[in-house]
């Protein structure tokens, strides 16, 4: 199914923010079974489990959506959710 | 800078695009901040836009708007894993000249409402995404930071039109954190189709065009709907569900919208159709309820950071657009009698939302998401009792028609219960009351 996503994704245009993410883990180290929801629930794909079992975000894909921030604060606030800065994100041609 | 505006808007969407139109119009001097690249390079909509709403503001916009088709049928279907059950709505009369409903494409939809807003005056500005809200000693709000250099901006009134997400609100401490049981994920995907296999799917000439709503077993026990809207030489096709049911379930929105892609009603009206974009949005749906404050000392919301959302009758951008406008025609209403743009002089912008269609239909339905949200057989049991009943009606197998209304009936009774069944009335009709 990660292929699949992987397709979806690469039809978008993007002007991604290289070494700058907007959404940020606040303690990587120490991550709620709860937030692990993010793995099938965002949109993008955005959430992965690493060899050691954390949670990984890679935000090329981003829409900028908000899924995460809104599980994240309801489950105890674990995510820094910023907007890309102006001009920078997902860039729609049909919307 | 710094410089000083009379307002600024924050937000190119149907909402900010509507308020910052009036502003200029009405004379004022007005920044509007969009962080996209363009207008529109984040907004994402089904897209049906009702013309009324747009209307109000820019009369001949069929002249010129980027509109895709004009419907002329709508379809409602309640689907199981195989079928469906549906109403179809067709008439010659929605040939009109002036016609209701258009499918739009947003991206396209809204880099033209930008330029009306521009050609009335306003300055907009894109790639700059507003971080917070300035305040004043006493607290009223005067500008807005941003995230360019030297970013700070100042004005007398800020309209807050920043969608869904509503950050700077947020941050600013005007509201809380959206809720996921308020709020629904939506994936949509555009697949290219030429314009006359999809005239010919869909039985329309010219600029016809066709909607799809559908709900039921489609999205697997989650409350949400589904669609597929027909535009010029693409169709949209989308699913989406409440944040909290999607917590609660294993399968993700991608898959959920291939499930209904995949559907056997559905697959043949997307045969040989070419993905041009994948996309998601958050919509909100907590109703009349999780309306926030629509208005304080210096500041107002307008559009989906406020709410405005009739998610039973699929109404968001013109709600969008009416609550800009509403926001303001306030705005510039204390500026001609040269009055403060104080929380009490902005208070009778939450007056005209009351006045208006939009907080008269969001309350006939202030309950409508809490009752859905706790009775999910409208979109589990209902969907199978419906479908088994028409297999049974319609199949012509030896049986007598008494016998088939008995084993309809009692298909009913057995699923939810004569309680049940009463219960759901009841509660519907409350509901929707």
């Amino acid at each position: 199914m990660t292929q699949k996503i992987e397709q979806k994704l690469y039809q978008n245009r993007y002007n991604v923010d290289e070494g700058r993410p907007h959404i940020r883990l606040k303690d990587p180290e120490n991550v709620s079974d709860g937030l692990k929801k993010l793995l099938t629930m965002c949109p993008a794909g955005c959430w992965n489990l690493g060899d050691d079992g954390k949670l990984n975000s890679s935000l090329d894909g981003c829409f900028e959506c908000g899924t995460c921030r809104i599980v994240a604060a309801a489950f105890g606030d674990e995510i820094e959710w910023e907007y890309p800065r102006g001009g920078f994100g997902v860039l729609y041609k049909f919307g | 800078m710094p410089e000083t505006f009379d307002a600024i808007v924050v937000g190119a969407g149907p909402a900010g695009n509507s308020a910052a139109l009036t502003l200029a119009r009405e004379g004022l001097n007005v920044l509007q901040l969009e962080r996209g690249e363009y207008p529109g390079s984040k907004n994402v909509q089904g897209a049906i836009l009702y013309a009324n709403a747009l209307e109000q503001l820019i009369p001949d916009f069929r002249d010129e708007a980027p509109l895709e088709r004009h419907i002329v049928e709508q379809r409602v279907w309640m689907l199981t894993e195989k079928s469906h059950v549906g109403t179809h709505y067709r008439s010659d009369d929605f040939n009109e000249e002036r016609p209701n409903r258009y499918t739009i494409i947003r991206a396209q939809f809204d880099k033209w409402f930008s330029s009306q807003v521009k050609d009335a005056g306003a300055l907009v500005i894109c790639e700059t995404t507003v971080t917070g809200l300035i305040r004043d000693s006493r607290g009223k709000v005067v500008g807005v930071t941003t995230d360019r250099e030297g970013g700070e901006i100042f004005a007398d009134v800020v309209v807050l039109a920043d969608g869904v997400n509503a950050l700077v609100s947020q941050k600013a401490g005007l509201r809380g954190e959206l809720k996921p049981d308020q709020v629904a994920l939506a994936v949509k995907e555009t697949h290219y189709l030429p314009r006359d296999v999809i005239d010919q799917r869909f039985n329309i000439k010219g600029d016809e065009g066709v909607v799809i709503e559908a709900a039921g077993t489609i999205t697997a026990g989650m409350l949400g709907t589904a669609f597929l809207y027909t535009n010029g030489e693409s169709i949209s096709v989308g699913v989406g569900c409440i944040v909290s049911d999607f917590a609660g379930s294993d399968i993700s929105p991608y898959d959920l919208l291939e499930r209904f892609k995949e559907h056997p009603s559905v697959r043949p009206l997307l045969a040989d159709a070419e993905l041009k974009e994948y996309a998601a949005h958050l919509i909100p749906e907590g109703g009349y309820k999780a309306v926030p404050q629509v208005a304080g000392d210096g500041w107002l919301v307008a559009g989906d950071a406020g709410q405005f959302v009739n998610s039973l009758h699929r109404e968001g951008s013109n709600m969008a657009m009416t609550t800009g406008h509403l926001a303001a025609l306030t705005i510039a209403e204390l500026k001609r009698e040269g009055r403060p743009m104080t929380a009490a002089n902005l208070s009778t912008y939450r007056k005209r939302l009351e006045d208006s269609y939009v907080l008269k239909d969001l309350k006939k339905y202030r309950d409508l998401p809490t009752v859905l949200h706790k009775n999910k057989q409208f979109v589990t049991a209902y969907p199978e009792l419906l479908s088994q009943a028409a297999d049974t009606w319609f199949r012509v197998d030896g049986v007598d028609k008494r016998t088939k209304e008995r084993s309809i009936l009692r298909n009913f009774r057995r699923g939810r219960g004569l309680i049940g069944l009463v219960g759901d009335a009841y509660k519907m009709a409350r509901a929707f009351r």
